[in-house]
């Protein structure tokens, strides 16, 4: 195994194009996640995404955020080369919602909310309040690797050229 | 930031290694050495180590305290006593003044200097209290997973060097490049070594 934090920084790249795939996915072919999640778990972006351009050596970020922002200057900074590097999903499973900030570099999940969860009256009630929120993180971060998993490996699949890449080419230019 | 907070940052770790059987006894043993040592009437300016989960203060890892269902759980603790620049500079030059006085000299050696400001900071340190901030962390032995909540540099570097200390088991975080080597087979894994980025706009 490569030293770590050469791994690092050397494949960063795999968690901007991780996140980029996903906005085109949740965009455009939201079915393709009901290959590895359940079909009532809807994923949808977030009030903040942030983009970054390697021109040379200068580095360009963009940084849409807002509730009702369009995300129009992100799909812009797309077609001049950009990758998504921090975006902010939202999770629902019926009348639950999850919301997290998800970091491509580092996979850091941040700022994560999750549905609402039962009081805490008394001491004897932490135990109980502690295992329903583990509960609801494993399955936030359950569904979070099973979408990354299913990512890797179109990425290692000679889909991902042919038709992967493509697509998403498409989308950006429509 | 923690486990029962509304908004949380959580880092993922895998653990390198198990502990030594009897499991409780160790970690019980183990947290306890390396607990949280009180700062507050001491001369020092920092202190890091384990707390309990339940109560932060009070730092207990007696019977099955340390368990949550099938998971450990317990707290990192790192307190740091912050002395404001401008309270040193008063009290120093306080100092200063009052040693001229005392010994009729017009000047002090640097030697001199740098030893008043060393009592300086040392008699603030005794009487400004340490800030806590305190970090949970969710440890899945079976599964060699742990969770850190919190995403900040400062505090995962400080966790990471404290945990490998407490414990003699080393952490890999999770990152695209990890959690990758976690799921190919051997021979997608001599491609992810020779994968280069994709460009989409080509």
């Amino acid at each position: 195994m490569l030293d770590i934090s050469v791994a690092y920084n050397r494949y960063k790249f795999i968690g901007y194009e991780f996140l980029t795939w996903m906005w085109y996915v949740i965009e455009h072919d939201s079915a393709q996640l009901n290959h590895v999640i359940p079909e009532n778990i809807n994923f949808t972006i977030g009030n903040r995404i942030m983009l970054q351009n390697a021109v040379h050596d200068a580095v360009e970020t963009i940084t849409i955020k807002g509730d009702d922002a369009g995300l129009e200057e992100g799909v812009l900074a797309l077609k001049k080369g950009a990758l998504v590097t921090e975006i902010h999903l939202r999770v629902t499973e019926a009348e639950k919602e999850w919301q997290l900030t998800l970091k491509g570099e580092s996979m850091n999940i941040s700022n994560l909310r999750l549905p609402e969860t039962g009081q805490i009256e008394n001491r004897d009630d932490v135990e109980g309040a502690v295992l329903e929120k583990i509960f609801l993180y494993e399955k936030i971060v359950g569904w979070m690797d099973a979408v990354y998993d299913f990512f890797l490996k179109i990425r290692f699949s000679p889909e991902w050229h042919d038709v992967i890449i493509p697509h998403i080419k498409k989308w950006i230019l429509q | 930031m923690g486990i029962l907070s509304s908004n949380v940052s959580i880092t993922r770790y895998q653990v390198m290694g198990q502990l030594a059987e009897p499991l409780m006894e160790t970690l019980s043993r183990l947290l306890t050495q390396n607990a949280i040592v009180e700062i507050d009437d001491e001369d020092m300016d920092q202190s890091a180590g384990w707390t309990s989960f339940e109560d932060p203060f009070d730092p207990n890892f007696t019977g099955s305290s340390f368990v949550i269902g099938s998971q450990f759980i317990f707290s990192f603790r790192m307190d740091k006593k912050t002395i404001p620049s401008k309270v040193v500079n008063k009290r120093y030059r306080q100092e200063m003044t009052k040693r001229l006085k005392e010994s009729g000299k017009e000047f002090l050696s640097r030697n001199e200097k740098k030893q008043i400001k060393e009592d300086v900071i040392r008699e603030l340190s005794l009487r400004i209290p340490a800030t806590p901030n305190v970090y949970d962390v969710l440890w899945n032995y079976e599964k060699y997973s742990l969770w850190f909540f919190s995403t900040q540099k400062s505090a995962n570097e400080t966790f990471e060097i404290f945990f490998t200390k407490s414990f003699k088991l080393n952490l890999v975080r999770r990152f695209p490049y990890t959690a990758a080597l976690e799921l190919l087979t051997d021979s997608e894994k001599d491609m992810l070594n020779k994968l280069t980025p994709s460009h989409f706009m080509e």
